[in-house]
């Protein structure tokens, strides 16, 4: 039996509904890989009943700790955003299935919409050790761009997009992102909202440019066991699409197999 | 009562379902537990009294379409369409593994026509390992089959019947409680040779986002489960139990052995836990650990004390 009791190191509010929250969890922070997530019961009792899932943001293994970047967006992260240090936390994990990080050390790009940056930021620490980590980051507006101080100082080539134009390029994230791979990479790594994925997906395919992508979806159980975290992807076999699990084999899924229709687009 | 912890009485937690020997009531029930594997690394499974399967289909079956699930107020609603293995792939790449668990394994068996659950059920009958069937008469989430089959006392017990001349194995038929009266299903099915029942399969809800003015569901009705649903299902599990003499399975937003007691007071010779196994992976052997403390505090030697138990 796994202990699943962690407790809360730090919290702090970095932006308007962001949150950054540390954990010790000396197991998790040995075991996690970039794009595995955790599944945390924000509290005892039945409503909220369900745990929530959050994408590991980074870990220190020297000190035990796993950190989640997480927005508040509905009831049980609210409550989370209130939980004080200290406190002990129910937390499954690491769960699902990692980025895969090639050996050749080519430019590779990231591309981060809103709080999508939080598995992006893991990643970029397996990425450094060997390749040009080029980072595009978009937002609503310069409130919400994340991490980029830190990935710079890290060695990250930066660049920022936000709908107002309140910093970086005044657009969509996806706008630049054509004279990117047009510089040609080796590959290609997402995270954020659908409409963002299906656009770097198309743009990698037409590259012909290797891409992975972090999903999120409603999730109950977090172990494959519900199949009600569901996300349909081609099939060779008729008719053509199957289910896979965003828990299990996900979140992290090659952007080409996955089918990007309108349950998909409306489910997150 | 003694209320004197009693460390040295040997506690009995198993129970009997006609040939079907249990060694605690305490069951995994079906779609919240996959095939069992899943579960494996955060408990150990012997510890179970069983493991009600996924429901198995005679082709396997891709689902419904997405989103599946959605939380609701203490409770969520699931639209899952039986996405299954089929029962070919499951006796060959499942059972392996649930033969190995050291618990009762049922299995629960769905269906489009009679045609259908009979085949799936005379296939494993030839499949070792399997302890007992359940017979699933009851999915909301499915166009053909499902509820269809569990709704009409005739066709419940018309199922039943075909199912029960084909195997030998002990026959659960789970039962829905989206009908008038769920007590006629229940006489229907037993009177059509049924082994026991177990309820209540989930009750038909619906949630709306209301800014894109879309159902939150795939499926856009689903199945409501978890402690939202706990109150109707004990009234059932208890005017089941009245009336019905096979033993009667009880289910519906168990969390805790508290709950599970309730069931068991009501008339329940088991219980199943589900939505509890996502909340807390191991719902089911704290539930059992439950049981044992409550025995011995209170002096009992057996949980059969407990079956029925309710005062009135």
């Amino acid at each position: 039996m796994i202990d699943t009791k962690t407790t809360i190191l730090h919290q702090e509010q970095i932006a308007p509904q962001i949150f950054r929250l540390r954990l010790l969890s000396p197991r998790i922070a040995r075991e996690a890989r970039p794009g595995q997530f955790v599944h945390l019961r924000i509290r005892e009792g039945t409503d909220p009943l369900l745990r929530r899932p959050f994408s590991i943001h980074r870990v220190n293994r020297e000190r035990g700790e796993v950190q989640v970047l997480y927005q508040v967006v509905g009831q049980g992260t609210r409550l989370l955003s209130r939980k004080p240090v200290g406190e002990r936390l129910d937390v499954l994990g690491p769960l699902g299935h990692r980025f895969e990080v090639s050996e050749e050390g080519g430019g590779v790009l990231l591309v981060a919409g809103g709080i999508g940056i939080a598995p992006l930021v893991f990643l970029c620490e397996d990425l450094l050790r060997g390749h040009a980590v080029t980072a595009l980051i978009g937002a609503r507006s310069r409130d919400g761009i994340l991490c980029h101080d830190s990935l710079r100082s890290g060695g990250v080539t930066v660049h920022i997009a936000t709908d107002d134009g309140s910093l970086g390029h005044r657009g969509l994230v996806t706008d630049l992102l054509n004279a990117q791979l047009e510089a040609g990479r080796e590959a290609v790594y997402a995270c954020g909202p659908v409409a963002m994925l299906r656009t770097v997906s198309a743009l990698c395919r037409a590259h012909r440019i290797s891409c992975q992508i972090s999903l999120e979806s409603r999730m109950a159980c977090g172990l494959g066991a519900c199949l009600g975290c569901a996300v349909k992807v081609r099939s060779s076999v008729p008719p053509g699409y199957e289910y896979k699990r965003v828990c299990k084999e996900g979140p992290v899924f090659d952007a080409e197999e996955v089918i990007f229709d309108e349950n998909l687009l409306s489910g997150h | 009562m003694n209320t004197a912890p009693l460390e040295n009485v040997p506690l009995d937690l198993s129970i009997e379902i006609g040939s079907l020997h249990l060694k605690n009531p305490v069951l995994a029930a079906s779609g919240t537990f996959g095939y069992g594997r899943e579960f494996a690394k955060v408990m150990d499974l012997s510890r179970l009294g069983g493991i009600v399967t996924k429901a198995i289909t005679l082709e396997p079956r891709l689902g419904n379409p997405t989103p599946r699930i959605v939380e609701t107020a203490s409770g969520m609603l699931n639209s899952i369409g039986l996405a299954n293995v089929g029962v070919a792939a499951f006796a060959r790449d499942k059972m392996p593994f649930l033969r190995s668990c050291g618990t009762a394994v049922i299995v629960n068996v769905a269906g489009r026509s009679m045609d259908e659950y009979v085949e799936v059920v005379r296939r494993l009958s030839d499949c070792p390992g399997i302890h007992a069937l359940e017979i699933n008469i009851s999915c909301p989430n499915v166009q053909e089959g499902g509820l269809a089959f569990g709704a009409d006392p005739k066709v419940a017990a018309a199922v039943i019947g075909a199912v029960r001349s084909v195997t030998r194995l002990p026959v659960i038929a789970k039962l829905t409680p989206n009908v008038t009266d769920i007590v006629r299903i229940a006489e229907a099915v037993q009177e059509a040779g049924a082994d026991a029942v177990s309820l209540i399969n989930t009750l038909v809800g619906m949630a709306i986002d209301v800014v894109r003015r879309r159902p939150e569901l795939g499926g856009v009705t689903g199945g409501l489960s978890g402690p939202a649903i706990k109150p109707v299902a004990l009234a059932m599990v208890w005017k089941a139990a009245q009336a019905v003499r096979i033993p009667v399975i009880g289910m519906g937003g168990i969390m805790n052995a508290g709950d599970a007691l309730e069931f068991m007071l009501a008339g329940a010779v088991a219980v199943q836990v589900g939505t509890a196994n996502f909340v807390d992976p191991t719902s089911t052997i704290r539930i059992v650990e439950g049981l044992e403390d409550t025995l011995r505090e209170r002096g009992m030697g057996s949980v059969k004390e407990i079956i029925g138990a309710l005062e009135v």
